[in-house]
């Protein structure tokens, strides 16, 4: 499938800041299932820093805007040709150790309900305890707009049973971690009908012998063609796209636009 | 050097020079208080702490503009930033944070002024005298003027110390004008009555310039003398136009030292060049208050620009 | 722990280091022993050096107590812990690059995989880079302790920011103020090109993208921090600049200080702010002390940070266990100076040990420093043994347990005159293009008698610590 991707993420402040910089992971890497056939990222009046791929395979760029600055947007289009993997990620150059990815963050810590999740599946095949673990989650947080914010944790999701992909992906996480499965958070787009206000994110865990394989369990399957994948990380914030800071006394406001449509033929 | 070295040294000399003001407010007030007045007690010592910006800051902490209250509020005060404990402890942290830009012997005037403050913190209040409080006040700013200028490095860290002291002199010696014209005096008959001679003698006693006037004019003390004292006089190192030919003279020294001219240089000149072509005359056809208010503004306008230029570090 | 080996007495021999100190000692009366020690201090005083302890309040402006009998080594014994420790500080860096590259040692089992991936101190975001010349902890600081004429143990490794260093210096710069005679009558080597070498260790290791004399800086998190004093005289005694984090800022492929002249690139930092800290978009979001973009700038090579963030893996109380197996691995040799023997509480058998002996261990806590959460076990009352031990149990992986040692003493003025007390040492190894280590060091001695505690949070003391010329 030909995916076409227009991301734009917009920040407009109400008094002139004095700079801004941003760290992006916003370049798909291409592997086995994905290939980036063009992609470009702009930035209002930005001036381009360093780059670099870490060991998680990202490709990072760094991006300052020099003040006085009221409107940055930052613009994202490109198409990439993707194909069903069932969830598994193959071919993507990494260096990072799974078990790296074990280690707990503040949103991804486990309460008892968490731990519950996984109660019964000890003895199960290490990818049928990843299918069981995103099916429980899938089941226990109904998909719901608007109740949690950026900041609510795994245990906070599970015990309100509603959230929105960050949710569904920080309980998957957790509970993963807990039953000794190395688990990480990635960010990227999902095709949908329209334009949305946020781009798309879900879980990868790791299966010995298969590798990492995603589990997107706000919709209850796993990653495929209609699926490109930016960046992963710890949690969503470790994951982030774009991470920034701005520099001065406005106040900022974010709008967020996401176009993922299949390329017409 | 680094903006922030720069920025602690400005404040440094600011808050010394405001010290050294707030000293010479409550000497202002105390004697202007022994006179009779029609407003009453009340207006003189408002009119102190409308002078030093901090009037709404007394309020909300106290009822009574008594001078109990006031020297309280106005030297020891830690909630009130520009009490002399407040500048002194100021003035004493910055110095801490560029310690390598200064001299042991600066470091020692301050620090020990610091000490000393402490010490007298912990006295029974019954037991201090104002004049006390205020002659120490002026002689321990002194002694950190003096450090500076015996020992420091001539080199840009020694410009933003002037920088600091002339800008804040400016500021204050226009404050006081103001104070006189603008709070104590708005009925217009009293201007120029005895009453008003009386008040402008104490207020070059409180600056310490009552000699100095004397050396310099000859005859009865008017508005206008005084006036042209305080404003345009190049011999008063007080006067507005000894503070911005000071502040002009840092910032040529620092423009020539970094090779380039900036903002600051260009509206300081147009300051001095206007002050300089100003006479009494236009001052008093322009209002007092008027006058000295623009000044005000143009001298926190220069304030502004050498922020601008020089302390956030981000002209190119 | 009768038998403790004094530094300078064997039996009623004056050992040879400390020949010319009998008589000093011998020849100076109470009085001007007591005017030389308020002479010291105001000298501290004056100077600023004060030491403030987190969270204990008080006096901010303590002064660390200087005692003013030094500390002295002889060239041999010197010589051999030179060599031990550039051997620890080589090994302890090819570890770093190892482990965040390809991980050898981890798939040559050499060093159990958890210990290392899944320690706190793991920096996943620097997998896969090399800084400049291969080196992660530029300043290595190895706390060490002796037993015995010729028996030195390393009690822990510190490669991220050790600190201390400026009481080295100073302590030096008062004894001999103080007693010019000694260092006339005595050949001691000097210390004081510390700086010199330490500025010349950061500039030896600038990023390939600086292409002139490299710009260092000093990053510190601000005054408040209780080590501000150091930082301030490293930085006024290297001739850089001492910034805080809202001094840089980045821009473009680089870092850059705020001057009154405009941005001025940056090359090096010497941070002594901790890794979490460093850049509020890459580590927590919630810091305002570090620089944000700074770790894209660090990882496509426009500055570089030492120590390098990450550095922190190599130091842990329980990594510590492997350095002997490191320097093997990496350098094919044998340590020259042991480790001393550690349980680790995290395995069954270390654990039942360690609960069975706890009146006569010392138990620390993996991550824990400064003397904080330590069980010193034969100076411990049994309510405070049980008390402990319901700790261990409660989580066993944070702590290690080591053998009570029998630490030397050297004489240290006491109100009664002289008497021994017990001391360790902290040299500080510069690792760069070379690797540099300055005869000598700070020594911290406990001032109660019979402590083992030398830290100064707990009032332990500092020593001038004289290594003897040829």
């Amino acid at each position: 499938m030909i995916l076409t991707v227009e991301h734009v993420t917009r920040y407009e402040y109400d008094a002139p800041m004095r700079g801004m910089v941003q760290s992006h992971r916003l370049h798909p890497s291409s592997f086995d299932g994905q290939k980036v056939l063009s992609w470009n990222v702009t930035v209002t009046d930005g001036v381009k820093g360093g780059s670099f791929r870490d060991g998680a395979g990202d490709l990072f760029e760094s991006w300052s805007v020099i003040g006085p600055v009221s409107l940055v947007e930052v613009r994202v289009s490109g198409q990439v040709e993707t194909t069903d993997m069932s969830g598994i990620l193959r071919g993507h150059r990494e260096v990072i150790v799974p078990t790296c990815y074990l280690q707990e963050t503040a949103v991804t810590r486990p309460d008892q309900a968490l731990r519950d999740i996984t109660a019964g599946i000890r003895d199960m095949e290490p990818l049928q305890m990843a299918h069981e673990i995103a099916a429980r989650i899938a089941d226990a947080i109904v998909w719901t707009t608007g109740t949690t914010g950026s900041a609510t944790t795994a245990a906070e999701a599970l015990a309100s049973g509603q959230g929105v992909c960050q949710d569904h992906s920080h309980a998957v996480i957790a509970a993963a971690r807990h039953a000794g499965l190395p688990a990480r958070y990635v960010s990227g787009y999902l095709v949908a009908e329209g334009v949305q206000d946020a781009a798309h994110a879900w879980a990868e865990i790791f299966v010995k012998g298969l590798g990492w394989v995603g589990f997107d369990a706000a919709n209850k399957c796993c990653p495929d063609d209609r699926y490109i994948r930016l960046a992963s990380g710890l949690d969503a914030t470790d994951a982030a796209p774009i991470r920034g800071s701005s520099r001065g006394g406005g106040a900022e406001t974010l709008e967020v636009t996401v176009a993922v449509g299949q390329a017409q033929q | 050097m680094l903006s922030r070295t720069a920025e602690n040294l400005f404040w440094i000399a600011r808050a010394m020079e405001r010290a050294e003001n707030t000293g010479r407010l409550l000497e202002v007030g105390a004697r202007i208080s022994l006179l009779p007045s029609i407003h009453g007690y009340r207006s003189e010592w408002d009119s102190l702490l409308q002078a030093s910006g901090t009037a709404e800051g007394f309020d909300r902490k106290y009822d009574a503009a008594v001078a109990r209250n006031i020297e309280s509020y106005m030297f020891f005060d830690g909630d009130n930033p520009s009490s002399v404990v407040s500048l002194f402890n100021q003035a004493r942290e910055n110095a801490r944070i560029v310690r390598t830009a200064l001299t042991t012997q600066v470091w020692d005037a301050l620090n020990m002024a610091f000490q000393e403050l402490k010490q007298l913190e912990r006295r029974p209040r019954s037991e201090l005298e104002l004049t006390e409080m205020t002659d120490w006040v002026t002689r321990t700013a002194a002694l950190v003027r003096g450090s500076i200028n015996a020992t420091l490095l001539r080199n840009d860290g020694f410009d933003f110390l002037n920088l600091g002291y002339a800008l804040e002199r400016a500021d204050a010696t226009a404050r006081l004008i103001d104070v006189k014209y603008y709070v104590l005096l708005p009925r217009v008959e009293f201007v120029g009555s005895g009453l008003d001679n009386y008040q402008w003698m104490t207020l070059l006693r409180a600056l310490s310039l009552h000699r100095a006037f004397h050396w310099s004019y000859a005859g009865d003390i008017t508005a206008r003398k005084i006036a042209d004292f305080l404003i345009l006089n190049p011999q008063n190192p007080r006067s507005l136009i000894t503070s911005i030919e000071s502040a002009n003279w840092a910032l040529d020294r620092l423009a020539k030292s970094y090779g380039r001219d900036m903002d600051v240089q260009h509206h300081a000149r147009m300051l001095l060049a206007r002050l300089t072509a100003t006479t009494v005359e236009d001052i008093f056809d322009e209002g007092m208050h008027d006058f000295v208010t623009r000044f005000i503004d143009d001298t926190a306008h220069l304030s502004h620009c050498v922020w601008e230029n020089y302390l956030t570090g981000d002209v190119r | 722990m009768t038998t403790c080996f004094n530094e300078m007495f064997d039996a009623d021999a004056v050992r040879q280091p400390y020949a010319r100190l009998e008589s000093w000692t011998k020849a100076m009366p109470d009085a001007l022993r007591h005017m030389k020690q308020a002479e010291a201090e105001a000298l501290f005083r004056r100077i600023g050096i004060t030491f403030a302890v987190y969270g204990e309040g008080g006096d901010p402006d303590r002064l660390i107590p200087f005692d003013m009998f030094p500390r002295v080594f002889t060239a041999r014994e010197w010589g051999r812990l030179e060599r031990g420790i550039k051997q620890r500080a080589r090994a302890l860096n090819a570890f770093l690059v190892d482990v965040y590259g390809r991980g050898e040692i981890v798939r040559a089992g050499r060093i159990p995989a958890d210990l290392v991936y899944r320690n706190a101190a793991f920096e996943k975001s620097v997998v896969g880079f090399i800084p400049p010349k291969g080196v992660y902890s530029h300043i290595v600081g190895i706390d060490l302790v002796r037993t015995g004429p010729d028996d030195f143990f390393v009690l822990e490794d510190n490669c991220r920011t050790p600190s201390g260093v400026s009481y080295m210096l100073e302590n030096r710069e008062i004894m001999m103020r103080m007693f010019p005679d000694l260092f006339r009558e005595n050949r001691i080597e000097p210390v004081d090109n510390y700086p010199a070498l330490l500025r010349r260790t950061l500039a030896s290791v600038a990023p390939a993208k600086c292409d002139k004399e490299p710009t260092i800086v000093l990053l510190t998190p601000g005054h408040y921090n209780s080590a501000y004093y150091e930082h301030s005289f490293l930085a006024d005694m290297m001739g850089v600049e001492l910034v805080e984090g809202q001094d840089l800022f980045v821009e473009g492929e680089y870092v850059w200080m705020r001057t009154t002249e405009g941005p001025r690139r940056v090359d090096v930092i010497y941070r002594r702010i901790d890794d979490s800290h460093i850049d509020p978009l890459c580590f927590r979001p919630d810091s305002m002390l570090g620089v944000p973009g700074l770790m894209d700038v660090y990882r496509s090579g426009g500055v570089n940070i030492c120590s390098c963030p990450g550095a922190g893996v190599a130091d842990d109380k329980a990594v510590y266990t492997f350095v002997p197996e490191m320097i093997r691995f990496y350098l094919g040799e044998e340590p020259i100076l042991n480790n001393v023997p550690t349980w680790q509480c995290s395995k069954a058998d270390d654990l039942k040990y360690v609960l069975e002996n706890l009146h006569e261990l010392v138990v620390k806590e993996v991550h824990g420093s400064g003397g904080y959460g330590m069980l010193v076990g034969p100076k411990s009352t049994k309510d405070q043994i049980e008390r402990f031990r319901a700790r261990i149990e409660s989580k066993p992986s944070n702590y290690i347990a080591q053998p009570t040692l029998a630490l030397s003493t050297t004489p240290t003025f006491v109100d009664e005159g002289v008497a021994p007390r017990h001391v360790d040492l902290r040299p500080y190894c510069l690792v760069g293009d070379r690797i540099e280590l300055v005869p000598g060091g700070l020594t911290r001695v406990a001032l109660t008698e019979g402590s083992l505690v030398v830290n100064s949070s707990q009032g332990g003391g500092v020593k001038d610590t004289w290594v003897l010329a040829e």
